[in-house]
């Protein structure tokens, strides 16, 4: 079981820990500032942060047994002369890190590599525990690339990356928007994924376009690596041979619109989903807070609402802030309104930490 | 030389202490001012080293008009101050 929580705020960089009867925040770091999203390595239990400073730009640090150290950012290479390539508004796109939204840890056979997605849709890798990154420029230089979108954002991101556990040659991706990619190389080469994904919100001749889908969240189960979850922009979505394919799942109150998904790692056929009223509105439908979890692969789905507020909630829980243990028994929730939860029951019960954090972006178990 | 000040708020980030250095535009002092401190370029600039969006750079009181190529001229007794701008929050 995890007894450590990294919640990364709006305003700092939150550590949680589980004392005798409760869960309290242990140490606050980079307070004041706008932390984005951690990493904790489990092959090293290396700690990395991502930090939007507004101004001074996006950057990373690393702990260390002394605390934090900055470490390098990815840098996109120099746009070359005379190359023209533009946003959804027609101003030049500017190809220099806007966020850094994904951090996955490399293969067991891979130590010291980690991979970072950022907008506008450089996806990086380091091969150095972060002192260094390469972008991927072999999809960078797709030339679908150019079709992604912005969604969330103004400008496209990589905000998934499953490392397949049997071979870390092979990743996929997800991309809001642009749907899944692949790569069976290590990034030398890259395919892309998602048939069956349904996008209402395009033109007919679009719905169904693998690179149009608005992929809020994709996860892969550890112990079964074709099942993968997708928390899609229209709904919830369920692939059983390795994201080349999904099923949706549909009829699932109070909602399937939402940002996160979380797999259990042994059990492919448990996952977990914070529903809200669909995109027009984004709050939990009659403010209440709940959470989704299914047990039979999407057949049939729990509404959690136990110790979760039930009156005037309107949390909005981002992709990254909801995480799940390493065995599969501890859930945490972060809410955009501060509010941070734990389960120790698999969502069946929830706990209060705080609800009166900084606007939270992401929580990890550490 | 032209001399080069930074904004307070970037010293708790990176140590940025005033500088001179020589140059006839913005561009060419700046660029002898991060060689010795390299990590405070990528506080300024972007990775296409233009100027971040919401930073700002006044040569002797006017701001630059040349976000992407730094390419305002500067005198030996210039004086650049690097500030933030008041966007971004």
């Amino acid at each position: 079981m995890s007894d450590r929580l990294l919640v990364s705020t709006r305003k700092g960089l939150f550590t949680v820990i589980r004392k005798a009867s409760r869960w309290d925040i242990a140490a606050v770091d980079f307070l004041g500032d706008n932390v984005t999203l951690t990493l904790t390595d489990p092959r090293d239990g290396r700690s990395y942060a991502a930090l939007d400073h507004g101004h001074f730009g996006v950057k990373l640090h690393r702990s260390t047994a002394a605390g934090w150290e900055e470490i390098a950012v990815p840098v996109y290479p120099p746009k070359p002369d005379g190359y023209e390539e533009n946003d959804m508004w027609g101003r030049p796109l500017n190809w220099s890190t806007a966020k850094i939204w994904a951090l996955a840890a490399g293969g067991p056979d891979e130590p010291g590599t980690i991979w970072c997605g950022t907008l506008p849709g450089g996806l990086f890798r380091s091969i150095d525990h972060g002192q260094s990154w390469e972008m991927i420029c072999a999809l960078w230089e797709h030339p679908k690339r150019k079709q992604w979108m912005g969604g969330g954002a103004d400008l496209p991101g990589i905000h998934s990356i499953c490392v397949d556990p049997r071979n870390s040659k092979r990743v996929s991706i997800a991309v809001s928007t642009g749907g899944i990619w692949f790569t069976e190389d290590g990034g030398d080469s890259w395919t892309q994924r998602g048939e069956g994904m349904r996008a209402e919100y395009a033109p007919p001749e679009q719905t169904h376009d693998p690179i149009a889908q608005d992929v809020h969240c994709l996860v892969q189960c550890r112990a079964a690596p074709h099942r993968m979850w997708v928390q899609h922009h229209n709904g919830i979505f369920v692939s059983s041979d390795e994201g080349k394919t999904f099923t949706e799942i549909t009829g699932v109150e109070p909602s399937v619109f939402g940002f996160p998904v979380v797999v259990h790692p042994n059990e492919p056929d448990t996952a977990w989903f914070v529903p809200e009223i669909k995109d027009e509105k984004r709050i939990p439908r009659e403010g209440k807070l709940a959470v989704t979890r299914t047990r039979d692969g999407g057949k049939s789905f729990d509404v959690l609402t136990g110790g979760l507020p039930q009156t005037h909630a309107y949390d909005v829980v981002y992709r990254h802030a909801l995480a799940l243990d390493d065995p599969g028994d501890r859930l945490a929730l972060g809410s955009t309104t501060g509010g941070l939860w734990v389960s120790e029951n698999q969502g069946d019960s929830w706990t209060c930490v705080s609800h009166t954090l900084p606007p939270i972006y992401a929580v990890r178990f550490a | 030389m032209a001399r080069v000040v930074f904004t307070p708020n970037v010293q708790r980030h990176v140590g940025c202490p005033e500088a001179e250095a020589a140059g006839q535009t913005v561009r060419e002092v700046l660029d002898r001012v991060f060689a010795d401190n390299p990590r405070a370029r990528g506080y300024v600039l972007d990775d296409q080293l233009a100027l971040r969006r919401h930073m700002a750079i006044f040569v002797d009181g006017k701001m630059i008009r040349d976000r992407v190529s730094l390419a305002d001229a500067v005198t030996g007794t210039s004086t650049i101050h690097v500030f933030q701008a008041l966007s971004g929050g």
